[in-house]
Formats: structure tokens, C-alpha cells, sequence
């Protein structure tokens, strides 16, 4: 539909719905071996499953596409590759241009209990090539999962040691192609069973947000009027976090993982009340709630935009509070744009 | 311990932990020792995991998944106390063992003070052997001990159909019940219930056994009763925090799914609050936000020292408030439609009924 608008009114298009249309484009490639764990983080992200409900899903045949609405304005074409080795074959081969043309972003997930490593990184090497050959410029971002299964202590190194080794790949074979650009890895551990899957998937999501800088300097300004010590925006439906801001004082808070800990905690908290009204997950589940926790701090999460949950964790203080709240409903208004470019042009 | 809802005499940017005198204003926990929490069971049933699942569900590291199942099978009697509005102590007895028959056991030092005893049955496993040396246990106690409250939680019933979970209540509770009146005990305290780690049987079924042990529980249940009259709540709970137990409620039919969501109310209240309450704010800090245009010291400008928080749901039906009472007991309510606007008296009648609660606590408790 939007397609067909834009065709239309071409001549009448102005930059900033050109920058807006582009980013629809994008197509984000899930890949990885079979069994790594793709169409479950998938499911965790998208479409509100709990981790253990991922148990139920089965290999994916082929490819998996599906077209992920995000912040209304932002569609994720999202391609779940599945990757049994006769698909993967087949997506180098006779699919070769289909699957690796126009990638906006590579997600290409590493399985950390694998047994064949070697042949891991050969299939891995064998796509980034098909990756620099027809979408030369795409991000491409690395995750070890499954991290859950390694014992505490040795996570991290696990993680920078496997991390080592995909970099070192990487640049034999960017070396041995001759290719001078260097092929930047974002690398991420991740488990579905705690929070860091959503630090990888809200950081991924991150760079594809068009006119993200504009969300963080008004989310600054109304942060600062309403004396928070920290503001998070969310996605409604993934609960991934958006865009957000934290005070001078509040970035003393030790808790480093908290935005992706929020998310977590309120994804399922969403699905409890999903099971208690009988409503489909995928609904939206609630408008608003409010914590104040005596002399300590105070906190609130609502529906801020269509598209979005607005969190302010506040210092104490009831006038402050619903002063706060209020200044929230104001600022609505100047974060409608959120809501898709469609709304854009007409006001 | 501090409240892990976020009230009490924490003080924003001073350590929450040097108000020492817990004792003066806050009350402390009632002191039931006597009140023990027995366990006994055949071995390889999950018990530790039953005991455990109450008290390790805050984890918010591993939402949704049992991290219990790893856990090894207990080999002697552990007894852990539970801090928490009264202290309780759960006896954590492995199964292989005879006590009756070792002589080594003193049967008085441990029975003499317990107030239930917990058996755990694996409903997925033959229970025969099981419910046989239950029968033994409950005649060797009946005999001493007859106020001892016997309470039979047929565990595991996850993957069972609903039909085949009745059958197996039905035919354990007739063999026991057979055995008892054999010997001459017709109305001895024995309950079942059905249990399970992967929803939230295993608590409701916990909380029945606490209910038991809790001195004058009908005033309790009166005052939420009337709270839910005059407040028009549908459904209020008196919630132990960390173990998520709910040791009262008013007396309109408990069904779980209200249950379920408050006790995952209180869980997402206690992580947040973990994550933005745990830390001290600089000094610089407090003093800016106490200077104009406040003017006011920060304990003057929260209206309540306690956590007091609520959600609205999207179709503004049943809002659902919490309501901290001291640093181990929440309030619970789920509210009726659209009364979300009337919250400021609703708070008026909950502080009433919470200050209620603190004299019961502070009569009950054991001299």
C-alpha cells in the first residue's frame, strides 16, 4: 500500500519521505546451522513466545520470510534462513543473488555447544563471501548462543575466545579475496533463557530506526523538565528498547544490563496478563503502571505513542510524580511521529 | 534483610542498611518457632524442588525456566528457616531414610514442635511403596501426635490429563483413608493436594499448609473481606514477598488465574526495584532535588514510606494495586472496573486496613 502511494505521488516526494521509504527496504538475514537457535529468538523477539513454548517450533524449511512491523513506520523484512546443510548449499548456489542481494543486515547466529567448529566456520566463511559479493556494505552481526550452557565463570571466556576465532576467519578470508574494506563484526553472547538477547536484537534494531537521533534529543529535553533519572522507549509489541535517555546521576546505577532487563521483565509480565485476560499475546496488554517505592524511587511505565511504552524511573516525590506523568501526556504530541510517516505529511 | 519492595526506612543516598533499630518502629517478625514445617518422602521426588521453587522464583535472571531440576537428592536432614513474617523452619527429610525405625532419631526433639508435615508422592512413578510408608508414618503419629497436620502434595502432575489426576487423588486418598479407619482414626488431619513446579500449584498448595499454621486466620481473612466490600475489590491477598505464599485472603472463592497474576505482579515489582532501587543516590544529589522548587525534604515529599504501586490494564478493566504492609508482607487487590479513578480513597481504605494488619501481626506474635 505504501508502495503504491509513493508511486503516485513520486513527483510531490520530499527528502524526507525518500529517508523515511528507505530503511523498508532493508532485508535482515537470519542464518546459521540448523538447530542453533534462529527461529526461536525469532519467536521470543517477534512473536511474543516464552522461552520455553520455543521448544514446540520445528526446523525451519527453506526460508522462513516474514515482514516484522516495528514502530509502524518500519517494516523488518525479515528473512529466517533455515540451515540444514542441503538449504544452505542451495541459498549459495541457485539462490545465490534471490538470498544475498540488498542485505541490510546479516544476523548470523553460532551454536556455542558445537561439536564441529571447523565446519561452522567454513559454512560461515562461505557466506560472508556470498555477502561481499552482492551486498558489500550490510552490517553483519555475530551471536554465540545457546550461552546459557556454559558455566558462569566461563562465559566471558568462551565468548571472547569463539569471538576470536570468527574475527580470524573473517580476515584470512578477506585477505585471501583481496578485499581492502574491512568487514565490521558486531559480536554478541546470547541466551533466550536471560536478558541478553534483547541487548543483541534492541542493539540491531537500533541502527535501523530512522530518525533516531531526533527521538534522543527530545526524550533528553522532556527527561530533564520532568527531573528523571532515567526514560526508556519501547516497541510496543517486542518490547525491545527504542531509544533511551539517563540522567547524569542515574548513569551511576550499577545494574549495567538494566535496559535489556526491563525489557525482559516486562515481556513477561505481558505474557502473564495475556494468560489472565485471555487476550492474544500479541495484544496490547496494559496502559499503565505505577510504582513508587517509599523514599527510594519512583517509577512509570505507559502507553506512550501507538507505537510505544514510555518508562521514567523518577526520584521520589508525589508532585513530582504526577507532574511527570502529566508533562508525559504532553510530550505525546511531539513524538506522533513515531507513529509512521503516513502521519507525517498530513498534519 | 531490606524490603525488596523498595519501602521502609531505606534512605535515598544513605546505606538503607544502617538504620539498625529495626526493632523500634518496624515490627519484626513474629516468632513461631514452634510452628515447623516437616518433609518426608521417598527419595527421588523432587522434594527439594517443591521446597525451593517458593523460595528461588525471584530469579530474574531465568524467567520461565526451572533451574530446579538439577539439584541433588538431599542425603541428610536439612533444616532451613525461612526469614519471613513468622519464622519457619522446613525440614528437609530424605526419603531413604527409616526414622522410625533408626533408633538413633529422637522422635520427641522432632516431632514435639512441628505443625505439619509435608509428604511428597511422584505422581508420575508407582507410588505404592510410598503411600504404604505413609500409612506407617501417619499411624505412628496419630498415635503422639494427633494435631500434627498431615499434608499430601501428589507432585508432578505436569504431564498428566486432568481425568488421570483425579484418579490418582481418588485412589491414594482411599488407600489412606482406609488404613486409618482399619486402625481406629477417623477424622485425622490429612489433606491432598495436587502439585506441580511448572505453574503455580506448588505455591497455592504451599500456601494452604501456611494458612493452616497461622495463629487466628479468620480475622485476618474478615478484615481483607471487609476491604474488598468497601473498596469494591474483587479479590484481595495478603502476600508473604519472598516466597510469593499467600498466607490470607478474603473469603470470595480463590481461583488461580487471580492468583497467578498478583504473585507475578509482586515479581515484576521486586526486579524492577532491585534494579533501580538497590543503590544509593549521591549526597549532591539529594540536596538538588530537595532545594527549590520543592523546597522540601525528600521524606516529606513522597506521600507514603511504604512501596505502594498499581497497573491499569488496557481495556481498564480490574487495575490491580499493591500495597507493601512491613518488609516481608505485600497487600494485594484486584480491583473492579474503571474504580481506578476513585485510587486516592481506595488508598485512604487500604492504609487503614495495613495498619490493621501491623496490630494483628503485633498481638499474634509469641511472647
Amino acid at each position: 500500500m505504501a508502495d503504491a502511494e509513493a508511486t503516485t505521488s513520486q513527483s510531490l516526494a520530499t527528502d524526507i519521505r525518500s529517508e523515511v521509504k528507505k530503511p523498508k527496504k532493508k532485508k535482515v538475514l537470519l542464518m546459521g546451522k540448523s538447530g542453533s537457535g534462529k527461529s526461536s529468538m525469532r519467536s521470543i523477539i517477534f512473536s511474543n513466545y516464552i522461552a520455553r513454548d520455543t521448544r514446540r517450533l520445528g526446523a525451519t524449511i527453506d526460508i522462513d520470510l516474514s515482514h516484522v512491523k516495528f514502530l509502524g513506520n518500519l517494516t523488518l523484512n525479515l528473512w529466517d534462513c533455515g540451515g540444514q546443510e542441503a538449504f544452505t548449499e542451495n541459498y549459495l548456489s541457485q539462490q545465490r543473488v534471490h538470498v544475498f542481494s540488498n542485505v541490510g543486515v546479516l544476523i548470523y547466529v553460532f551454536d556455542i555447544e558445537s561439536r564441529d567448529v571447523d565446519r561452522d566456520m567454513a559454512t560461515y566463511v562461505s557466506i560472508i563471501s556470498a555477502m561481499m559479493q552482492y551486498s558489500p556494505t550490510a552490517k553483519v552481526y555475530v551471536l554465540i548462543h545457546k550461552m546459557d550452557l556454559i558455566t558462569m565463570n566461563a562465559r566471558e571466556a568462551v565468548f571472547v575466545d569463539r569471538v576470536r576465532l570468527v574475527q580470524q576467519k573473517t580476515a584470512e578470508f578477506t585477505h585471501a579475496a583481496g578485499i581492502t574494506t574491512e568487514v565490521d563484526l558486531i559480536p554478541f553472547a546470547t541466551s533466550i533463557w536471560d536478558q541478553s538477547l534483547y541487548k543483541a536484537w534492541a542493539s540491531i534494531i537500533h541502527d535501523l530506526v530512522p530518525n533516531l537521533s531526533v527521538i534522543e534529543s527530545q526524550l533528553g529535553a522532556l527527561g530533564t523538565i520532568i527531573e528523571a533519572e532515567e526514560m526508556l522507549l519501547f516497541e510496543r509489541t517486542s518490547f525491545l528498547v527504542v531509544s533511551s535517555w539517563t540522567s547524569e546521576e542515574g548513569q551511576n546505577n550499577p545494574t549495567g544490563d538494566r535496559q535489556e532487563r526491563m525489557s525482559n521483565i516486562m515481556k513477561h509480565f505481558k505474557q502473564s496478563i495475556s494468560r489472565y485476560t485471555g487476550t492474544p499475546r500479541n495484544t496490547e496488554q496494559f496502559v499503565l503502571m505505577e510504582h513508587k517505592a517509599g523514599v527510594r524511587f519512583s517509577m512509570f511505565v505507559c502507553k506512550f505513542t501507538t507505537n510505544t511504552y514510555l518508562m521514567v524511573v523518577l526520584p521520589p516525590g508525589e508532585a513530582r510524580f504526577n507532574s511527570a506523568r502529566f508533562n508525559c501526556q504532553i510530550a505525546r504530541e511531539s513524538f506522533k511521529f513515531l507513529d509512521g510517516p503516513a502521519a507525517g505529511p498530513r498534519t | 534483610m531490606t524490603s525488596r519492595l523498595g519501602g521502609r526506612d531505606a534512605h535515598l543516598g544513605r546505606d538503607d542498611e544502617q538504620s539498625g533499630q529495626a526493632g523500634g518502629s518496624a515490627p519484626t517478625p513474629a516468632q513461631i518457632n514452634l510452628t515447623r514445617l516437616f518433609e518426608q518422602d521417598q527419595r527421588k521426588q523432587q522434594k527439594n524442588a517443591a521446597a525451593k521453587a517458593p523460595e528461588n522464583a525471584p530469579d530474574g535472571t531465568a524467567k520461565g525456566k526451572p533451574r530446579l531440576l538439577l539439584m541433588e537428592s538431599t542425603a541428610r536432614i536439612q533444616k532451613d528457616s525461612l526469614p519471613s513474617f513468622m519464622d519457619f523452619q522446613v525440614w528437609d527429610f530424605p526419603g531413604q531414610i527409616d526414622i522410625f525405625e533408626n533408633p538413633t532419631f529422637d522422635i520427641d526433639a522432632m516431632f514435639g514442635e512441628i505443625g505439619a508435615l509435608i509428604w511428597v508422592i511422584d505422581a508420575q512413578d508407582d507410588y505404592m511403596e510410598a503411600v504404604a510408608r505413609l500409612n506407617v508414618t501417619i499411624l505412628n503419629l496419630q498415635r503422639s501426635y494427633p494435631f500434627i497436620k498431615i499434608e499430601v502434595f501428589i507432585h508432578k502432575v505436569d504431564g498428566l490429563s486432568d481425568d488421570y489426576k483425579l484418579d490418582i487423588q481418588r485412589d491414594i486418598t482411599i488407600r489412606i483413608q482406609d488404613e486409618l479407619s482399619d486402625h481406629g482414626f477417623e477424622n485425622a488431619p490429612v489433606t491432598f493436594h495436587l502439585t506441580s513446579i511448572y505453574n503455580h500449584s506448588i505455591f497455592e498448595a504451599f500456601s494452604k499448609v501456611i494458612q493452616k499454621l497461622i495463629p487466628r486466620l479468620g480475622i485476618l481473612e474478615a478484615m481483607l473481606t471487609n476491604l474488598c466490600r468497601t473498596c469494591r475489590f474483587e479479590k484481595a491477598y495478603l502476600f508473604d514477598v519472598t516466597s510469593k505464599i499467600y498466607i490470607a485472603t478474603d473469603s470470595s472463592p480463590a481461583d488461580m488465574t487471580s492468583y497467578e497474576i498478583c504473585s507475578d505482579y509482586i515479581d515484576v515489582i521486586i526486579d524492577v526495584t532491585e534494579v533501580y532501587g538497590s543503590w544509593s543516590r549521591s549526597d549532591k544529589y539529594r540536596e538538588g532535588l530537595e532545594g527549590p522548587p520543592w523546597s522540601q525534604r525528600l521524606e516529606d515529599q513522597a506521600a507514603s514510606n511504604w512501596a505502594e504501586s498499581s497497573m491499569v490494564l488496557s481495556n481498564e478493566d480490574r487495575p490491580i494495586i499493591l500495597r507493601e504492609v512491613d518488609k516481608y508482607l505485600a497487600l494485594v487487590a484486584i480491583m473492579k472496573e474503571k474504580s481506578y479513578d476513585k485510587m486516592p480513597l481506595v488508598n485512604l481504605n487500604v492504609e487503614v486496613v495495613v495498619q490493621g494488619l501491623k496490630e494483628f501481626f503485633d498481638i499474634t506474635k509469641p511472647k
